[in-house]
């Protein structure tokens, strides 16, 4: 199978050097190995494959690491633009279930 | 019955949401009680130092596999939750490891059974239902929700050591260093299967690459496919009729007659754009064209137009059969392409910044298509 990678230099993830204490925690919760280890700090070797979940942001302990979160789904965003507030969706490669509000079920994703 | 459930549980959600701010997911404000044990896959209770614990086997039963395929439906998915709190997996001492998981049904289904004569605590976060990658995405699994739920189930009396195993997949709604600053426990992402957590156990918590790796293999977009296709259906009911009868306008012939040819055909085509987009393109994604997924699906539509107009044998000879042709190549392409872009939100490897930059150009032209296509279709009924 070919790998499965999304559009190119879109994404938002950017890390500080500088602030980068080398702990590995990013590259432990990275679901995509965005990001390696090169001597003392990380770097990030695999730009596009990022898909903004923010694990490697919410799990830095200094901060060195920013990224637009979301979910990319096109139905959310849609939601989004009609004015349909909690009807973020998403979903999961073990369980699929949506976020939405009690009186819409499901929203047309996974 | 299940719509009678489902408008049964939006009642009684109107009635606590006042409770809470505007989101499902603003902070907890009941006090948290622990697991009830009567729930239906509970099989005895683990004695604990604050009472009885309910305790769970690894082993599903023939209900939890029905559950998980009416979830999979889409029927009654809302009531698809457990309580939150602790569970004992057989029969865990002071020693066994704690796992960590949401309480959407499935997702608790899938942890126990991957653990197969083992003992362990299974800590259930409150999220209101949803499953671990999407409820981490909004913070209800998050590091307050743990924080919170570790001091309720008082798992400091309950363990001596002071480790935690969560999903991977949680990872972006917990911040590992602070749950640590705040409860004292050390978190530990496992592995993103639950199927690999038993070696991730056996290693002595340790996760190979392939373990950390998301992938999108065959099976799982295969079974993300049914909630797509009732989803564009439900759309479809109301879409199909109309054009039906509209078709019966547009024929050569009379209208009863032109239902029976122009009609079907209607159906046809509308029942396969349906099909392109939400079953052909998931199950085909890595060997379509493009990398926006709108590009996936107005490739596939289009293809699967192509061959319905030349198997049906349009007449291009005349006018009419030419314009009818084209607004059937427009349509489900258009068609093909929405639903096509509806399955990012399925996916395992879309970034929202690229689903935004995907949708500034492809919802514009599927609009664009699917209108002209319209007007093209109902025009050619008045050319002889």
């Amino acid at each position: 199978m070919p790998k499965l990678v999304y559009l190119k230099d879109v994404v938002t993830l950017k890390l500080d050097e500088a602030k980068c204490v080398g702990c590995g925690m990013c590259l432990e919760v990275c679901p995509h190995a965005v990001l390696k280890m090169n001597g003392r700090s990380v770097l990030i070797q695999d730009k596009d494959a990022c898909m903004e979940c923010g694990a490697c942001s919410r799990n830095c302990p200094t901060e060195a690491i920013t990224v637009q979160v979301g979910v990319g789904c096109a139905a959310a965003v849609i939601n989004g633009m009609l004015g349909r507030s909690g009807a973020a969706c998403c979903c999961s490669i073990d369980a699929g279930s949506c976020c939405s509000d009690p009186s819409k079920p499901t929203c047309g994703c996974g | 019955m299940d719509q009678h459930d489902k408008s049964d549980h939006n009642s009684a959600g109107r009635l606590v949401l006042p409770m809470a701010p505007a989101s499902c997911c603003g902070p907890e404000v009941l006090p948290a009680a622990p697991p009830r044990s009567d729930q239906p896959f509970v099989e005895g209770v683990h004695p604990g130092p604050r009472g009885d614990i309910p305790r769970v086997s690894s082993r599903l039963r023939q209900a939890d596999h029905w559950g998980a395929v009416k979830a999979r439906l889409g029927v009654g998915r809302m009531h698809y939750a457990v309580d939150p709190g602790l569970y004992a997996l057989g029969t865990p001492d002071e020693h066994a490891p704690v796992l960590v998981s949401a309480n959407y049904k499935m997702s608790f289904d899938f942890l126990r059974a991957a653990l197969p004569g083992r003992n362990a605590w299974i800590l259930v976060l409150d999220t209101k239902g949803i499953n671990v990658w999407c409820a981490a995405g909004k913070g209800t699994f998050g590091t307050d929700e743990l924080v919170n739920r570790i001091q309720a189930g008082g798992l400091k009396d309950i363990v001596t050591h002071r480790t935690l195993i969560l999903p991977q997949l949680g990872a972006p709604g917990v911040a590992a260093h602070t749950v640590k600053k705040l409860s004292g426990f050390s978190v530990r992402y496992g592995p993103i299967r639950a199927r690999d957590l038993g070696a991730y156990l056996d290693a002595g918590f340790k996760a190979t690459p392939e373990m950390r790796r998301m992938t999108f293999p065959f099976k799982d977009r295969a079974v993300l496919i049914p909630i797509e296709l009732v989803e564009a259906l439900r759309a479809a009911l109301i879409v199909v009729p109309i054009m039906f009868i509209v078709s019966g306008f547009l024929g050569a012939g009379g209208f009863t007659a032109n239902l029976f040819s122009d009609g079907l055909f209607t159906i046809l085509a509308l029942g396969l754009s349906i099909l392109a987009g939400a079953v052909l393109m998931p199950l085909m994604l890595p060997y379509l064209p493009g990398r926006a997924f709108a590009a996936k699906g107005f490739a596939i539509g289009a293809v699967t137009a192509l061959l319905l107009i030349a198997g049906w044998g349009y007449d291009l000879s005349t006018w009419r059969g030419v314009l009818q042709a084209v607004s059937w190549l427009m349509m489900p392409a258009a068609i093909a392409a929405y639903l096509a872009m509806n399955f990012t939100g399925a996916s395992t490897y879309t970034s929202l910044s690229g689903v935004k930059r995907e949708m500034r150009w492809a919802v514009p032209l599927e609009i664009g298509m699917a209108a002209t296509g319209l007007v093209i279709w109902i025009v050619s009924g008045f050319i002889a």
